[in-house]
């Protein structure tokens, strides 16, 4: 495989369509394709292990503000890990550590003194199953991030919980059985208790890996429309092995191939006119 | 179909069958031959122990030696208090030692603390008595209820910390993930999390630890030693039922051998309506 080719054409994708975040590279003089916007993630050289196995190479992404931000890939080129890198749960994963920056806002959150517990505050997560607490109900789960933390205050709970309830378009499912426990859900009602769980404590970034993997397609729309109305306050980033999912709810993409991010740019732009032969084989199906 | 009725005929086949039929009468064998010793017992002790079980039985105090009547009500007395306080000195230690290996793991550390703990089970439970008998009553300068309790928890802890780690092994790590991932520290993740989704499996080996303690005489030889009169202060010798069961069952008199039949029978009774009322709580619990 010719790496440094890949690099090259990475470079030069990255560079067109966010000329803003390229920090790592010398900066071009072509103009940028689109008007520039806020970023709120910039992620510099993360590379990413488990033990000595390399699981992300060196990775350099930013994040817009407010922008729903796609990673496709193969199984095993390191999507997830990447994104469980961005809210510091890689490092959950006995033996596994992780190279590099991540600023949110301008503050790495890989800095000395900074606390896991609080990036994790900030940076929400979805996991590809529902993992609804068992012991709790389907209010009580919602609430999570607070009551766990020892938070007691009644009526902020209750509105927090009826607010990211509607923000997940899961309230008028459930309003009146808030006190049935959360695992009584269907599948993609889960799902969704999981995102209101995780939009309850207000991150300024919301991380989903493969949140519809488990889901039928009903509720995978479901929660590609609720993508699509969070993406007003929330900046969001979804892992996702479905291209169409990634076409539809992404305003940009990345494509990650064996740890490596091959290329990033406008989804729209990405999907019509890839820059890379390998994007062009993977999102036309020959191979993936 | 040709070759499934030829297969039908051949004699492999009917070779195959006879060994699965074979197999079958013995397992039913163990089984019955398992289930007719402990009906055995059961009834044995009904038989010999109910007769001779009434109201004084439970209520009255030992007579002197070799005098019809009275009862064991001390015993009981003070089985339930050792045990009380063996338990409370054993749950948190054993649980403490399961989450300190399940949740904080360093692989060599934890299986060296669960195989030392699964050795400790297997310790013969009168060389438990003669180690809190040096530990405790020689320094403490006498036999006391106290000195049983500690020989109980050293019973109790190793039961305790094997269910435990157990029941905390099978609370998926998604559940946890989804705590951190919400900004909830490790230690009110394990609280809030871990512990509520285990309760089940927790009470369950704390109760089956009691039962174990609550028929244990061997340890008490050396330690509470055993009191024919009232008695509730631990640092003085206690009666236990299991004791006074080995006393009375190695007497010279008659009266003696229905009363340590009868006190089997009791303390069968109490061990059996433990595990029932546990049974029978956690199943109202899971309804919830």
């Amino acid at each position: 495989m010719n790496n440094g080719g890949i690099h090259m054409s990475d470079e030069k994708s990255y560079t067109a369509d966010s000329l803003q975040g390229a920090t790592d590279f010398p900066a071009p003089n072509n103009q940028p394709l689109i008007a520039p916007e806020e970023i709120r993630l910039q992620v510099e050289a993360l590379s990413a292990y488990y033990g000595n196995t390399l699981a992300v190479n060196k990775i350099s992404l930013s994040i817009k503000t407010n922008r729903v931000t796609a990673i496709i890939g193969p199984s095993g080129c390191g999507k997830s890990t990447f994104i469980r890198c961005l809210n510091r749960m890689h490092e959950v994963t006995p033996g596994a550590r992780v190279e590099g920056k991540v600023l949110l806002d301008d503050q790495d959150l890989y800095g000395p003194g900074i606390d896991p517990v609080d990036v994790r505050r900030r940076v929400g997560m979805v996991f590809q199953k529902p993992n609804v607490f068992p012991s709790m109900s389907i209010h009580d789960n919602v609430a999570a991030g607070y009551k766990l933390n020892g938070v007691r205050d009644r009526r902020l709970i209750a509105e927090k919980v009826e607010k990211s309830l509607k923000n997940a378009a899961l309230w008028e499912e459930v309003k009146d059985d808030l006190q049935k426990p959360g695992t009584s859900l269907s599948g993609g009602q889960q799902q969704r208790l999981c995102i209101a769980r995780a939009l309850a404590v207000d991150p300024e970034v919301l991380l989903m890996d493969e949140p519809c993997s488990a889901l039928d397609p009903i509720a995978t729309a479901k929660i590609e429309e609720l993508i699509h109305e969070l993406k007003d306050t929330v900046t969001i980033m979804i892992v996702t092995h479905n291209m169409q999912q990634a076409a539809r709810a992404s305003d940009y993409t990345a494509f990650f191939y064996v740890g490596e991010l091959i290329e990033f740019g406008e989804t729209g732009i990405l999907f019509t006119t890839p820059r890379v032969r390998q994007t062009e084989d993977y999102i036309t199906g020959r191979f993936g | 179909m040709d070759a499934l009725k030829l297969e039908t005929r051949s004699q492999r086949y009917l070779f195959r069958k006879a060994t699965e039929r074979f197999a079958q009468i013995g397992m039913v064998l163990c089984t019955a031959v398992t289930v007719f010793f402990l009906l055995t017992i059961l009834g044995y002790v009904i038989y010999h122990g109910a007769s001779a079980i009434d109201w004084e039985f439970l209520t009255a105090l030992p007579l002197p030696a070799g005098e019809t009547g009275g009862g064991i009500a001390n015993a009981l007395v003070g089985s339930v208090l050792v045990v009380a306080v063996a338990t409370l000195m054993a749950i948190p230690i054993g649980l403490g030692a399961a989450i300190f290996i399940n949740e904080f793991p360093s692989a060599r550390l934890g299986r060296t603390v669960r195989f030392l703990a699964e050795v400790l089970t297997g310790v013969p439970s009168i060389v438990v008595g003669l180690f809190a008998y040096a530990l405790v009553v020689r320094s403490m300068g006498s036999f006391s209820g106290f000195s049983g309790s500690v020989a109980y928890a050293f019973i109790m802890i190793p039961i305790i910390l094997i269910t435990s780690h157990e029941a905390f092994r099978l609370v998926p790590s998604s559940l946890r993930e989804a705590s951190l991932a919400l900004g909830v520290p490790k230690w009110r993740t394990i609280l809030g999390v871990v512990l509520p989704v285990s309760s089940r499996a927790l009470l369950t080996g704390a109760v089956l630890a009691v039962s174990r303690a609550l028929g244990e005489a061997a340890p008490m030889l050396f330690t509470a030693f055993g009191n024919p009169f009232w008695n509730l202060n631990l640092k003085k010798p206690i009666a236990t039922v299991p004791l006074l069961i080995y006393t009375y069952a190695t007497g010279p008199y008659d009266d003696w051998h229905k009363k340590a039949w009868a006190a089997s029978f009791v303390l069968m009774m109490v061990v059996l309506f433990t595990s029932v009322l546990t049974r029978a709580f956690l199943r109202g619990k899971s309804h919830e």
